[in-house]
């Protein structure tokens, strides 16, 4: 592939710039619905495990403006949308298996008439005693996929023969996805047994084939389209499924539109969050903090349904060398079953999580040998050529330029020793900073995933319309495929047309998830482009009579030989003269392959670096905390778009800052969530974010691998770097503790901040 | 049901409707102005901000007989042509990344800038810190308010 570095260096905005600016930019819920649109709501579970002894649903049907309720009796296909297990059950009428499971749907005249009407239902439960914790679930061993046991080296031997060992354990809290635009699903009858829908959604083929099945009918009578959504996070990737399956099924019964938006809380009690994971480790190490042997168990919290539970606990097995090499590991990892939602994915993907895990690990061992961190940090990144516990040769390293440019240009050490001193002078209010790395890899870990489609039409007056697999997100994808495709014909950015993704039009994609839908889907359209260069060249060869090689297109010109054309000009006389102006585009992405049974092997394509500063202060008697300053330098490769990716660097950043400080699900004892509202459940706001907020582009990045542009992607690795603020928390309150035992529980909540000072 | 007479963007709309039902729907149901957003409905997230008489206000928590006669603005009201700074602004930075809570806020910085046409940081965050972005794009919606306040000048 060509290195085009010099056509993406122009300022371009997100494609929707002006029509998000202008309240024009339409999203699912935005959609004028037919007029004789029927609006649902779901009657769910209130107990989180027991059994249904009774369902009185006769007030609801009379309920006013009630056309009619489903339950599992309704469904003609299989009631189940579980993406690749079974156990997503969409209504249950004997097993409750967690708080929120629906139990039946009532549509009627208005949103407002529904939600009243399922109010109404009589539902007698028998309660049973719900599994919700993980330590709970392990002592229970209730397990919702088979436990995986990994190893690499001999790591009892390698801590056995280290000078110092420690043993501990650390947890990571869950996260709601709190997407601003929840859950919605508009599902419109066509002829033949036909069903549009309109979902928000980050997987449409996966809606596509799950609505199909649960309907006992082919694939091809369900079209689903997306033009955008308002956030995914990993939290539409399957969980928009149970909505659409329930719009659809309405729809089917009562053969007219119906639409289903969930009310926030709803939204934050049916569907599933990040997994909450437990560690529990051993280390052996040497005087100087080298780690030589890491022996482990990770536990997460699963939730009542497999979801896509095993790839995001293989992803942490992957990642719990975030940017680590450690010679020898063995590792037990638990995929609890407990009576809550069904996690799910949730950006970083069980990575996070791990990275987490490990970076507590190097923490502890710099407080036990009474080191700056950052040194253990550094004395353990991975060198050039050095193989991952899982078989992975790391041939593009660039960890320990960026740790040492980042120290450089943060100023560490000198901060540090003027924290040091503002520390000394200060009884009640003490500063921390850390710093930490951040490797992720890129490509589905299941490896058939990476695959990619695309549709592109030239219409005979030059403009072109084109569409993939991807789904907008506000991740700027659809601007990165114009700005490829317009590089590629070398024509303005506003000949370009993307519209919805859409199942008519691309079929079988995988879901926009894992950082790689430019990779993927950005080289579908190259495929499809170069077809269609292909009928061109042959084309200007026999028609101009032109026995060059190279033609050119730039400026809107092609250029070949002494000669030029405009590119409407040659497009036109293309058509007259019967070439072919439209192809689709296929891409599989090369050289990974993993052995399922040792998960060693190259699940991925290439992997992202980068590290982070971050500078905080607390308050020591009320735990509150503020983030000072942060630096963050990341590698993207050679960028397509440098502003779009300092938005997801920035953006990822805020999000895992999120994740660390202030926002933690909590469970009551009987299964219910406590934290369904912004109003009990923070996310970062504004005043969290520091004023000084420094994010550059690694500028040496450039990718070995042949992706576009030689970028890399960008999504999920850069929320790996608001680990820096939760060490930079515990640093903070080193200073305040007179040993050097810290346990702080993530989230790093004032009251969190506050038990580990006082423990 | 009661009448409403509702001066909104500068046009006139007569409606039939509950007093007690919230302005959000009226906008988006009845009136078809989707610009502005259901994000969580008790006000929480500011994903649905107008302009009641020039004032940033959460249209999911007002009902619509207390803005009977009131001057509203909404997203789509608030310049024909993306010219207002703020927009302006909002476009040159490349604040929006998924852009589903932009028109809050830009609603609500444009309120800020009507009554402090220099605010500083602490004055951005006090005015901003109730809308939520899940994209995390505060950095720049700061550098922007600032950008159109000087633009302004």
């Amino acid at each position: 592939m060509k290195n085009l570095d010099n056509l993406f260096s122009e300022k371009l905005p997100h494609e929707s710039a002006e029509k998000h600016v202008s309240g024009l930019a339409k999203y699912t819920d935005d959609i004028l619905e037919p007029t004789n649109t029927l609006y649902a709501a779901i009657g769910w579970s209130t107990v989180a495990k027991g059994s249904i002894v009774k369902i009185d649903l006769r007030d609801v049907i009379k309920s006013a403006g009630v056309c009619g309720v489903i339950t599992e009796r309704d469904i003609p296909g299989i009631n189940d949308v579980g993406p690749v297990f079974k156990g997503d059950v969409i209504f249950s009428s004997k097993k409750i298996k967690y708080f929120g499971q629906p139990i039946f749907a009532v549509a009627a005249d208005t949103t407002e008439l529904a939600r009243k009407a399922v109010l109404k239902a009589k539902i007698q439960y028998k309660k049973e005693r719900p599994i919700i914790r993980i330590k709970e679930a392990l002592e229970k061993k209730s397990y919702i996929l088979k436990t995986r046991k990994f190893s690499n080296g001999n790591a009892r031997k390698a801590i056995k023969n280290s000078q110092h060992k420690l043993i501990g354990e650390s947890q990571t809290g869950g996260q709601d996805h709190l997407y601003l635009e929840g859950q919605v699903a508009l599902a419109i009858p066509k002829e033949d047994n036909g069903l549009l829908i309109y979902s928000s959604t980050q997987h449409p083929s996966k809606t596509q084939q799950i609505v199909a099945k649960v309907l006992n009918q082919n694939f091809n009578t369900i079209d689903v389209h997306v033009r955008r959504i308002g956030g995914g996070f990993g939290g539409k990737e399957t969980q928009s499924f149970m909505f659409a399956a329930i719009s659809s099924l309405l729809a089917k019964k009562f053969n007219k539109p119906v639409k289903l938006r969930l009310d926030r809380d709803e939204d934050m009690i049916l569907t599933g969050k990040r997994h909450d994971f437990y560690f529990k480790y051993e280390v052996g190490f040497s005087d100087n903090g080298k780690i030589n042997g890491l022996d482990i168990i990770l536990a997460s919290r699963c939730g009542h349904s497999a979801d896509l539970s095993e790839a995001i606990n293989d992803r942490a097995i992957y990642n719990i060398d975030n940017a680590y090499y450690i010679p020898n590991v063995k590792l037990v990892s638990y995929r609890c079953k407990t009576n809550t939602v069904s996690n799910t994915a949730f950006r970083g993907f069980g990575a996070p999580q791990a990275s987490f895990c490990i970076e507590n690990i190097i923490d502890n061992i710099s407080n036990f040998l009474k080191v700056d961190a950052y040194k253990i940090r550094y004395l353990n990144l991975y060198q050039k050529n050095n193989i991952t516990h899982f078989g992975m040769k790391i041939k593009d390293n660039v960890i320990n330029d960026i740790f040492n440019k980042l120290i450089n240009s943060s100023n560490y050490k000198k901060r540090r020793k003027e924290i040091e001193k503002f520390n000394q002078s200060n009884k009640y209010i003490k500063k921390g900073l850390a710093i930490t790395p951040a490797k992720f890899g890129i490509s589905f870990t299941t490896t058939h995933l990476n695959q990619g489609g695309a549709l592109v039409h030239i219409y005979t007056d030059g403009s072109i319309h084109l569409n993939h697999g991807g789904v907008e997100m506000g991740q700027g994808l659809m601007t990165k495929i114009a700005q490829i495709t317009a590089n590629s014909f070398g024509i303005k950015i506003n000949n370009i047309k993307i519209t919805s993704t859409n199942t008519e039009k691309v079929a079988n994609t995988s879901a926009s998830a894992a950082s790689a839908s430019t990779d993927i889907n950005g080289a579908a359209v190259l495929n499809a482009i170069n077809k269609i260069k292909d009928n061109l060249f042959s084309f200007i060869q026999n028609h101009f009579k032109f026995n060059g090689k190279i033609i050119k297109y730039k400026n809107n010109n092609i250029y070949f030989g002494k000669n030029k054309i405009t590119f409407k000009k040659l497009i036109n006389l293309a058509y007259l003269n019967r070439i072919p102006l439209s192809s689709s585009g296929f891409y599989k992405t090369p050289k990974i392959h993993v052995d399922k049974s040792t998960l060693k092997g190259r699940p991925f394509l290439y992997f992202c670096y980068g590290a982070a500063v971050s500078e905080v202060m607390i308050d020591t008697l009320t735990g509150e905390n503020k983030l000072l300053k942060v630096d963050i330098l990341q590698d993207v490769g050679n960028s397509i778009n440098p502003s779009i990716d300092i938005g997801q660097i920035e953006g990822g950043f805020v999000q895992g800052l999120g994740w660390l400080t202030s926002e933690e699900v909590s469970w009551g004892n009987d299964g219910k969530i406590l934290t369904f509202s912004p109003s009990t459940y923070k996310i970062p706001v504004m005043n969290d974010i520091p004023k000084n907020f420094n994010v550059k582009i690694y500028n040496k990045g450039i990718n070995n691998e042949n992706t576009i542009n030689k970028s890399k992607a960008v999504g999920e690795p850069p929320l790996l770097l608001a680990i820096s603020t939760y060490f930079a928390i515990k640093n903070a309150i080193s200073y305040a503790k007179k040993n050097n035992k810290i346990n702080l529980t993530a989230p790093a909540t004032p009251e969190n901040i506050l038990n580990s000072i006082n423990k | 049901m009661p009448k409403f007479t509702l001066r909104i963007n500068k046009k006139t709309h007569r409606i039939d409707i509950d007093a007690d039902t919230p302005l959000l729907w009226v906008l988006r149901d009845e009136l078809g102005y989707t610009g502005t957003k259901y994000g969580c409905g008790r006000g929480l997230c500011g994903a649905c901000t107008i302009h009641v008489d020039g004032e940033a206000t959460r249209s999911c928590m007002t009902a619509v007989d207390n803005v009977d006669g009131a001057e509203i603005t909404t997203i789509e009201g608030l310049s024909i042509d993306n010219s207002h700074p703020i927009q302006k602004s909002w476009i040159s930075e490349e604040v929006s990344q998924c852009g589903y809570c932009q028109p809050g806020q830009i609603m609500t910085a444009a309120a800020l800038l009507d009554r402090n046409a220099d605010p500083d940081d602490e004055d951005i965050d006090s005015a901003m810190k109730m809308n939520l972005c899940r994209c995390g794009t505060y950095d720049r919606i700061r550098k922007a308010i600032h950008l159109a306040a000087k633009e302004q000048k």
